[in-house]
């Protein structure tokens, strides 16, 4: 028996529990492969319904699917926490002390926030990263009526790299409907000098903040919150008062990464185009834990899980893998409450910016509603 | 290859990441660290040549020298 163990039932391990059933149906029917997939939420959430939270235009249980309704008969699931890997062993370890062992593995489990990483941040500063933080989020934006709104790039990387940029301009088309633009300033921090780490993406958001009045302030790196103060520090000496903050916290990988050697600092160190870990065998690492150079996105969560279904499908029949992933990454974004443009672009290459479009926009929510097909494995 | 000419606290190896890696490491590490402390970064971004220094300027610290190997640079600073 050929045991593969995906962890991590989110967008990556999910779609790729899927195109492993199909891929090896009948290898799983004649009881020669197991997929087993292995996570620690009974339900799937889909993230990228959270932007939409605050505004209330989605609402926390949008997000959600019971991870069992999705996944392909053929996928053993197991609701459990990983604690710890031996690659050497090639064995899981379950907070029980419990072992499970594999002959492939993959990790998926993706990023985890942490605010508390800056001093005031958890205290003074919202988001809408998780589903707790957006509707607290929702709630404090719908008494908020004026003041200084100021949304804060305060970790890097973190998902979904444009949700910043389209937080701040769907917040300005929001105020503005409801007539509370003139008593509001707007305000969008980043940490580099620019507005967004592709070039094509900060000149494009650029140009948007300048036309609807967005201040910009760059090579802006938190340092502290004085939630009492509402007061923001800088590392480079700055100070910015907020009436309103909304940060994008801190993110980090694994702990059991680290503890099994498998990248220093929580994001598994991977060969960007097999996916395969830099230091073990049989070990792959897919979405927001593979450290790749490119964006921590569902799109690419989704087309690394292709790849590394075709390679341990091509290992699992005795085969060499061939495929590769060359960085593919699509992303939409929303310009306002009701147009959005669209970037794809794989390794080293610069995404072009399109027109904002209605069309657009509703691609955007039409994707939103047919994921749940794609994490089935069936777009 | 040319050896580093500097006796240097830390060296954070940043070759392969894309921008705005390097600099965000940068960033994450001078944090934590002494005023005073040498520090090498090692980049294979070219934007790094102009990113790091302009944000050296920006925090008050000091740059050294930026020393180019085959296939990265060097970038020395000193914290303040
Ligand atoms: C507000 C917001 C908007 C976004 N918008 C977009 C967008 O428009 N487009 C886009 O492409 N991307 C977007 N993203 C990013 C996208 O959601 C993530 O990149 C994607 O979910 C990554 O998939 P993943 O499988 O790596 O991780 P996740 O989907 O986060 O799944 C990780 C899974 O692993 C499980 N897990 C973690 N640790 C363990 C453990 N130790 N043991 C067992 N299970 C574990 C978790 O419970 C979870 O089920 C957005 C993200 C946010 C927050």
């Amino acid at each position: 028996m050929h045991r593969i163990a995906v962890v991590g039932g989110g967008t990556g391990g999910t779609v790729l529990a899927n195109r492993l059933a199909k891929e090896l149906r009948s290898e799983i029917d004649a009881g020669e492969v197991e997929v087993r997939l292995i996570t620690d939420d009974p339900d799937h959430v889909y993230k990228p319904t959270f932007l939409y939270v605050p505004f209330g235009k989605k609402t926390v249980d949008d997000a959600k699917r019971p991870i069992a309704d999705l996944l392909d008969r053929r996928v053993t699931l197991e609701i459990d926490e990983v604690a710890g890997v031996d690659t050497e062993a090639k064995k899981l370890q379950f907070a029980d002390g419990s072992l499970l062992a594999y002959d492939q593995l993959v990790l998926a489990t993706g990023a985890t926030l942490e605010p508390e990483a800056v001093p005031g941040l958890a205290e003074g500063g919202h988001h809408f990263y998780g589903p707790d933080g957006a509707e607290r989020l929702r709630d404090a934006l719908a008494e908020f009526t004026e003041g200084h709104l100021v949304l804060s790039v305060v970790g890097v990387p973190h998902m979904c790299p444009a949700a910043p940029v389209e937080f701040v301009l769907m917040a300005d088309a929001w105020l503005r409907e409801r007539g509370l633009r003139e008593d509001v300033e707007l305000t969008y921090t980043y940490p580099i000098n620019r507005a967004h780490g592709l070039e094509s993406i900060a000149d494009w958001a650029t140009d948007l903040f300048e036309e609807r009045d967005i201040n910009l302030e760059t090579f802006f790196n938190v340092e502290s919150v004085d939630p009492d103060a509402e007061l923001i520090e800088t590392v480079e000496g700055r100070e910015l008062d907020y009436d309103l903050l909304v940060a994008i916290p801190p993110h980090a990988g694994s702990d059991f990464v680290v503890d099994a050697g498998l990248g220093e600092d929580g994001w598994v160190d991977v060969d960007r185009n097999t996916l395969e870990a830099t230091n073990a065998e049989d070990v792959y690492a897919i979405g927001d834990v593979a450290d790749v150079p490119t964006s921590k996105a569902g799109s690419v969560a989704h087309y690394e899980a292709g790849v590394v279904a075709d390679r341990i499908a091509s290992r699992a029949r005795g085969l060499p893998p061939t495929a590769t992933f060359d960085g593919k990454t699509v992303c939409f974004l929303e310009a306002g409450m009701d147009e959005a443009t669209f970037v794809e672009f794989s390794y080293g290459e610069e995404p072009y910016v399109r027109e904002p479009s209605k069309p657009l926009h509703w691609a955007k929510l039409g994707y939103n509603e047919s994921y749940w097909l794609t994490a089935r494995g069936l777009l | 290859m040319t050896e580093p000419q500097l006796d240097t606290d830390v060296t954070i190896d940043s070759r392969g990441a894309s921008c705005p890696g390097p600099l965000m490491d940068l960033i994450g590490k001078v944090k934590t660290l002494d005023p005073g402390a040498v520090v090498e970064l090692q980049t294979s971004t070219r934007n790094s040549t102009t990113d790091v220094p302009e944000w050296l300027d920006e925090a008050g610290h000091e740059l050294l020298e930026i020393e180019e190997h085959d296939d990265y640079w060097s970038i020395y600073l000193e914290v303040s």
